[in-house]
């Protein structure tokens, strides 16, 4: 168990944002839990799972999490979901229906916006959920105030029967900053669920009574974001330029202008337009710094207060004591400068797959067939559109990669009638939102090459469980789904569906070549556990005899980390042509002994100095 | 240092233990009384990317990044890191340099180059250098994984508080989880602390 389980009230800690979001909801006596992993957001589910009196789960997607925590809140019990910023987009039916039922047990949705995208498909600005919603959105700007806030959320959440959001960013989530805890849990049990399907049966005749008592909700919110300590006036005395903002904007606002007075909003939807009117007579330039559309600075302005904001400020990315200095100070008619070495031109370092990285195999046989479009889906796989596979054709959303890939079948051009579609796509991302796309598929009759990867693992937010791993969030023995079975009952012919082990290289080049020349849905899984994950195995590395090596590169089509190029030789062929030889090392510390590299190298150059050790790598008898 | 606030700039490759380098720097920033903030991008680090990890502390600490120029001390695990991040270094800033060269698949593959010289090149920007092999020490010591350690016994006379007190955050640390190490650890720190004395001098 965690030791934040035990620490005490008036206890400090160092905690990430998505720590302090986990103490907050267990003091706050939430009882469910649900959230499906994504950046920045993941560990706020790994966190909360600590705490013993919380029921808290994986779920298999965003809307499943936030419709467990309807039902948990519908059942009288306090229930949080947390997600990524796209997540929202997926668990939007169901929270944009249930606000105008409202809640009881207090419902609260931490979402975390990935300003700057470190590791999103996009950057969209979640509050733009709390005006489409009629949702008040509390931003906490650090951890101290994500543990503070979270508690209100789910006061207000009860107090106003509505679900509130939390809207966090990449800043809040994971920096880790000083928090002192207030208390300890309180426990509030479940008054249970009381049977009112006028209220919760939400039919148009059920539902169009609710609309005006969400309009007088939101009424009582314009009221409260006028008084709510949370909407807060840090004095300055350099009047030239006041600022409006929230979020961690508000700790880049407060290091790069110190002297500068500041309207700090923590309740920001609605925001609290007579205050910042009566803070903006009191300022000569009032700049909303927001991350990231000018959603605030457009409000502003309808309200008839004289703001400026995106016309100096980027539109997008984080708005960082860098970004600010450069446009804020010219409107003090002060220089900028910095002082330090120029920036060195160094070559970039991308993120790439693993050495033993299930996906390689799959990658190296995609890279060496010809005509072939290959739509993507998200996860560790999408790597494959980069060097050297340059494999993978499209990424958009969550299980987009079947549907997509069936619409590419329907729809294609005259160019692309010789060629093969194919849908790659991860076990958990497929049991998110792709499976529905494959029962289209076939319902449909199109003719899609699927490549369903199952590593046994959430792999790019660092190896969550699913259902289709055997484990649950707290790592308990949980029902796995057979995805053979289950592809087959989605109605893909048992002859069109292939188990193939992912490091037999020449059998999972055959497979697809065979399938995609199959008119039918047709469905490749491959099963080896994520390198990163403690499923996997590790043996005793290979090593390449340099005698031996031909200079042939194969072993390096293969995109394996540990294996690079020792040399290269220009040599002259039989017919005169020149030709370069690339000869490969194995850097002994990176490889892991999969020996999916053997298979690439005609000359028998690369060996296992040292035997396997006892454990047998088991070859898949299927394929 | 500025408004008393102490920015360090941590930087390597996924899996060389930046994070975890970083955190100890905090904790004993927070063990000295200081307010600490620590932030990281390193969304996909873990394959082979680049990771910074900024630890700030003082009296009171706002944003959790460093601007370029910003830096007082950049601790790199990896010299073509270091480069890429001494435009971060204020100009009195000194780099302590890990010399390991890491070539990613893409230098490799022949795409991009490694620069010849990047300590070298480190050195001739002017700012104060401090570059050592931590591996062939963690070598001696008969354990890769002590490079981490190594390290920050490296940097460990450059902070705002005494040695012994980011050596005690370490070693504490081991002793409590994994005591078997604390005495190898302890050791790792003093021959990082001795090695990060040599300064380069400016060619």
């Amino acid at each position: 168990m965690h030791a934040l389980v035990h620490a005490a009230a008036e206890s400090r800690h160092l905690l990430s944002g998505n720590e302090a979001v986990a103490r907050a909801a267990w003091e706050a006596g939430v009882r469910v839990a649900a959230a499906y992993p994504g950046t920045p957001a993941t560990e706020i589910l790994e966190y909360i799972a600590r705490y013993p009196d919380i029921y808290s789960e994986w779920s298999v997607n965003e809307k499943v999490s936030v419709e467990v925590a309807i039902g948990a809140s519908l059942a009288g019990s306090r229930a949080l979901a947390a997600m990524k910023h796209v997540g929202m987009n997926v668990a939007s039916d169901a929270f944009m229906t249930q606000s105008l039922a409202g809640v009881i047990g207090g419902l609260v949705i931490v979402v975390a916006d990935d300003v700057g995208l470190s590791s999103s498909q996009n950057e969209q600005d979640s509050r733009y959920w709390g005006r489409f919603g009629h949702m008040p959105i509390l931003e906490p700007a650090d951890s101290q105030e994500a543990y503070e806030m979270v508690q209100r959320a789910f006061d207000l959440s009860e107090e106003y029967e509505v679900p509130v959001i939390v809207r966090m960013t990449t800043r809040v989530c994971h920096v880790k900053a000083m928090v002192t805890f207030a208390g300890e849990r309180v426990e509030r049990p479940a008054a249970g669920f009381q049977k009112n399907p006028r209220r919760w049966v939400m039919t148009p005749a059920n539902a169009k009574p609710r609309l005006p008592l969400m309009h007088e909700r939101d009424q009582k919110f314009r009221e409260l974001t006028e008084t709510i300590d949370l909407n807060l006036t840090v004095a300055g005395s350099d009047r030239r330029v006041g600022f409006i903002t929230s979020g961690p904007a508000f700790m880049h606002v407060r290091e790069t202008f110190p002297n500068a007075p500041v309207l700090k909003l923590g309740f920001t939807c609605p925001p609290p337009l007579d205050k910042i009117r009566a803070f903006a007579g009191q300022v000569d330039t009032l700049v909303v710094v927001e991350e990231t559309e000018p959603l605030l600075e457009t409000e502003l302005r309808a309200a008839g207060i004289k703001v400026r904001g995106k016309d100096l400020l980027p539109r997008f990315g984080e708005l960082a004591p860098s970004v600010l200095r450069p446009a804020i100070k010219p409107l003090l008619g002060e220089l900028y400068e910095v002082s330090h070495c120029p920036q060195a031109d160094v070559f970039p370092r991308p993120p790439t797959l693993c050495a033993s990285c299930p996906h390689l195999g799959p990658y190296f046989a995609l890279s060496h067939i010809r005509n072939l479009n290959i739509i993507g889906d998200i996860g560790c796989y999408t790597l494959g559109a980069s060097h050297p596979w340059n494999a993978l054709d499209t990424c958009i959303s969550m299980g987009a990669s079947l549907s997509m890939a069936h619409g590419m079948d329907k729809g294609r051009g005259e160019s692309d009638e010789k060629k093969s579609i194919v849908a790659v796509i991860g076990d958990s991302t497929f049991l998110h939102m792709g499976m529905q796309g494959l029962l289209n598929m076939v319902y449909n009759r199109g003719n899609v090459t699927v490549l369903l990867l199952d590593n046994r693992s959430v792999g790019m937010t660092g190896g969550q469980e699913n259902p289709g791993t055997g484990l649950d969030l707290h790592g308990l023995p949980a029902p796995r789904v057979d995805f053979a079975k289950l592809v087959e009952a989605l109605g893909v012919r048992p002859e069109r569906i292939r188990m193939v082990d992912p490091y037999q290289l020449p059998t999972i080049v055959k497979l697809v070549r065979e399938e995609t020349k199959m008119e039918e849905p047709s469905v490749i899984i491959t099963d080896r556990p994520c390198s990163l994950t403690d499923r996997f195995e590790r043996l005793n590395p290979y090593t390449v005899i340099d005698e031996k090596c031909t200079g042939c590169g194969n072993c390096i089509d293969l995109g394996c980390p540990a294996i690079s190029v020792s040399r290269r030789e220009t040599t002259t062929t039989k017919s005169g042509k020149s030709k370069e030889l690339v000869f490969a090392r194995i850097d002994a510390n990176t490889c892991t002994g999969c020996h999916m590299c053997v298979e690439t190298c005609a000359p028998e150059a690369i060996i296992q100095p040292a035997p396997p050790s006892d454990r047998v790598i088991r070859i898949h008898p299927h394929a | 240092m500025r408004d008393g606030i102490t920015n360090l700039l941590v930087v390597g490759i996924g899996g060389q233990g930046v994070m975890t380098a970083a955190e100890m720097l905090a904790r004993t920033a927070l063990s000295q009384g200081y307010d600490v903030k620590k932030t990281e991008v390193a969304g996909m680090a873990q394959r082979g990317g680049v990771v910074s990890s900024h630890v700030r502390f003082g009296p009171k600490v706002y944003s959790p990044q460093i601007d370029p120029g910003e830096a007082d001390l950049l601790i790199g695990f990896e010299a073509a890191e270091a480069l890429r991040w001494a435009s971060h270094l204020r100009p009195t800033g000194v780099a302590m340099v890990n010399t390991l060269r890491l070539a990613p698949p893409i230098v490799s593959a022949g795409l991009y180059d490694y620069p010849a010289d990047p300590i070298g090149a480190l050195a001739a920007t002017g700012l104060e250098v401090h570059a050592f092999d931590a591996g062939a020490i963690a070598e001696e010591l008969g354990n890769a994984k002590l490079v981490n350690t190594i390290m920050l016994g490296a940097i460990s006379d450059y902070l705002p508080f005494p040695a012994a007190a980011l050596e005690e955050c370490i070693v504490a640390g081991f002793r409590a989880y994994k005591p078997k190490l604390a005495e190898i650890n302890a050791r790792a720190f003093a021959a990082g602390r001795a090695a990060g004395h040599q300064k380069l001098t400016n060619p």
